[in-house]
């Protein structure tokens, strides 16, 4: 046990079913691709298709001793347009100096005030669900953008490289099903961008 | 799962296992007040007897019928009641 | 990867939830039957051994059982039968085998059982404390529990070699908190199925009973002879605290880890004041302490890795002399205390005529969630009053009310 040197909590928001769980479990495979600890795990109980649902991840380069669920994050992946809405985005508290990446196509989603800020914080977007459409990551009816939010994450944070992320995705999903998922975490990881950097100073929240 | 892939070792403690054996409480034929006598004559050969004897004492064997090993039976009368054609009666023990 | 591999030797290192961590090792354990009853959080266990059998790669038997409480009936059988054999349960399915969990203890049946914590209801509620693991605390088993998944996965398959050592002959059931480490994914360090089978060996039992030979199990006894029988599991559980050590290290040998035996130390041998723990936040107080020492507490962690036998040494040796020891638990005995504070009084108190300072604070049941820096807090508090001589309840519970 040492003094940790990097420890970066990730909260991913979704709705239940849009494999945010997913998300935050490739993540680690992802982060072990980095030589790092990884933790990823659901929101502890009961959830309901389409319910805003959390997952969490850990990134540490040291063995993770923290364990459960938090609602402090460094990084907040947001995989639904419509939750910062209605201000489910707004449960988790970004710490200064965050990053919230955000599933949108519009400048409604991103707006800071939908977001609950300690401080600075970048946002970034990309329009996960167009990819995932085009490359006909389609579930149960709905469009999966899961896999394009890994690559976006690794774009904003750099914390995993794109192509860790991609071997991931492979390593979890065998086949023909890894294939499609990489390729749309890989153009998800070119089409994201910063679109905003909120200042310490401009954000008041409660 | 084959047997051999269980290595036995001797256990030193005492455990609940028990290998039954004739006579572990005595003769206890000795404990009887009544005592099944049978007719073999009257005897089908149904086997009922030996199957409800609660202490595995009776035999029946095709050619000759109905067995008893008076060293354990303790004359409970069980065969006398199940035996369909009353060939199986209790006498008192002298 | 990297530096998980430098410590280990060979193996590979996987990404596995804590309830793949326990299915994985019971498949390198090679168990030959796994009889089970799906039931929250424990499901995904059984639900990955199944996968192995279906798959090929692993030979076993899985029993579909009606109930829990044939769940380890079935278990015992084919344990006693000479099968290596293994299931696992929470919460209420553990309690409605309750019966048979002490018949196989009582019979020195070996058997592996995990059990994925989960509050008890009314009301109720899925979420993970101790009060199942700790309602079984009497019934002649091995108990041990883990703190993260890859303890989990080490547990589990020493449990096979604690569980069937001729000094032992106990069944040993592993607890792990549901969801905070059955659910949740981290990387596990695998050995070498070959290291796995040359440290472990075959199925090893004092008896068995197949139908071979006339036995006959559990019939009436007297109450001297039943009596003796009690004393002898009592003996055994006091021989297993070396077997359990001795496994530890040599469970070293092929793994590069070892964790200090019946219980972990953290920060010990200078500390004035210890915390005590068993499960996952353990290591959430571990952190707490690390950055309690950064401001100059000499504080350490006495991590419980089993409770039976229950490592009364260890409690001797790490909080005999020091000034305060806070003991948190996850469960209570309902008009006493904390169990793990109960018992590691009780057992100070053999050791030391002039006991510390002592504190229990019971906290997270019901599967409330406690976070590292609530643990900061509350010992940095606990040291603060200690040392400013002011009022320390001897007993707390730490309830926060639903944000």
């Amino acid at each position: 046990m040492g003094v940790v040197v990097l420890l970066v909590e990730i909260i991913w928001l979704g709705r239940g079913g849009q494999g945010g769980v997913t998300a935050a479990n490739i993540l680690v495979y992802a982060a072990l691709r980095e030589g790092l600890y990884g933790q990823g795990f659901p929101f502890f109980g009961a959830e309901r298709r389409g319910a805003p649902v959390m997952a969490f991840s850990r990134i540490s380069d040291r063995p993770i001793l923290r364990h459960g669920m938090f609602s402090e994050a460094d990084v907040l992946v947001v995989l639904d347009p419509k939750l910062p809405l209605i201000e489910a985005t707004r449960r988790v508290l970004v710490r200064d100096r965050g990053v919230v990446v955000v599933n949108a196509r519009d400048d409604e989603a991103l707006d800071p005030r939908h977001y609950r800020l300690e401080g600075s914080a970048k946002f970034y977007a990309v329009d996960a669900t167009r990819i995932a459409l085009e490359n006909k990551l389609v579930v149960a009816g709905w469009p999966v953008a899961n896999t394009s939010m890994l690559g976006a994450f690794s774009r904003a944070t750099g914390l995993v490289r794109i192509e860790s992320v991609v071997e991931a995705i492979k390593e979890y999903f065998k086949g023909r099903i890894g294939e499609v998922n990489a390729k749309a975490a890989l153009q998800a990881y070119n089409e994201t961008k910063l679109v905003g950097e909120v200042a310490r100073s401009v954000q008041v929240h409660g | 799962m084959s047997k051999s892939m269980v290595r036995l070792e001797p256990i030193k403690y005492h455990v609940p296992l028990a290998r039954p054996k004739q006579g572990v409480a005595g003769k206890t034929g000795f404990w009887r007040t009544e005592k099944p006598i049978v007719d073999n004559e009257k005897c089908i050969r149904c086997y009922l007897c030996e199957i409800y004897c609660p202490v595995n004492v009776i035999r029946v064997e095709p050619e000759t019928g109905v067995t008893i090993d008076y060293d354990y039976c303790k004359g409970c009368g069980v065969c006398s009641d199940v035996c369909p054609v009353n060939a199986i009666r209790m006498v008192p023990e002298e | 990867m990297t530096a998980i591999l430098e410590e280990s030797r060979g193996g590979r290192i996987l990404p596995l939830t804590g309830n793949y961590a326990v299915a994985m090792a019971a498949k390198m354990a090679r168990v030959q039957v796994v009889a089970a009853y799906p039931i929250t959080p424990q499901t995904s266990v059984i639900e990955k051994l199944s996968e192995y059998i279906e798959a090929g790669e692993l030979e076993a038997t899985m029993i579909r059982v009606e109930s829990e409480h044939s769940a380890l009936a079935a278990t015992f059988g084919a344990a006693i039968a000479g099968a290596r054999a293994f299931t696992a349960t929470s919460s209420h399915g553990l309690l409605y085998m309750h019966e048979w969990v002490h018949w196989t203890g009582r019979a020195r049946v070996p058997i592996v059982m995990a059990i994925v914590t989960r509050a008890i209801a009314p009301p109720w509620n899925i979420w993970p404390d101790h009060s199942d693991f700790y309602d079984q605390r009497d019934a002649g088993w091995v108990m041990g529990f883990a703190m993260d998944n890859q303890e989990a996965f080490d547990l589990t398959l020493q449990a096979f070699r604690i569980s069937e050592d001729p000094r032992v002959y106990l069944p040993v059931m592993i607890g792990l908190e549901g969801f905070i480490l059955g659910h949740t994914t981290m990387p596990v360090h695998i050995p070498d199925q070959e290291a796995v089978d040359e440290w472990l060996g075959p199925r090893r039992q004092g008896f068995v009973i197949d139908g071979s030979e006339p036995l006959a199990h559990g019939n009436l006894a007297w109450p001297e002879d039943t009596e003796e029988m009690f004393m002898d599991i009592h003996r055994a559980m006091m021989e297993a605290k070396s077997v359990i050590r001795e496994v530890d290290e040599e469970y070293y040998r092929i793994t590069g880890r070892r964790y200090g035996g019946l219980t972990q130390c953290i920060r010990c041998s200078d500390a004035k004041y210890v915390v005590s723990s068993m499960g996952a936040w353990s290591g959430d107080i571990m952190e707490a302490v690390e950055k309690l020492r950064g401001e100059g507490y000499p504080v350490g962690v006495l991590r419980f890795r089993f409770i039976r036998p229950f490592p009364e040494e260890d409690v001797a040796e790490h909080l005999a002399g020091k000034k305060l020891v806070v003991v948190f638990d996850r469960a209570i005995s309902f008009g006493s205390m904390g169990q793990l504070f109960m018992e590691t009084v009780a057992h100070l108190a053999k050791h030391t005529g002039k006991l510390p300072v002592l504190r229990n604070i019971v906290a997270g049941v019901g599967g409330v969630n406690v976070e590292w820096r609530e643990f900061y807090e509350l010992i940095k508090d606990s040291i603060d009053r200690f040392e400013e001589g002011g009022e320390l309840e001897y007993f707390t519970w730490y309830h926060k009310a639903r944000r």
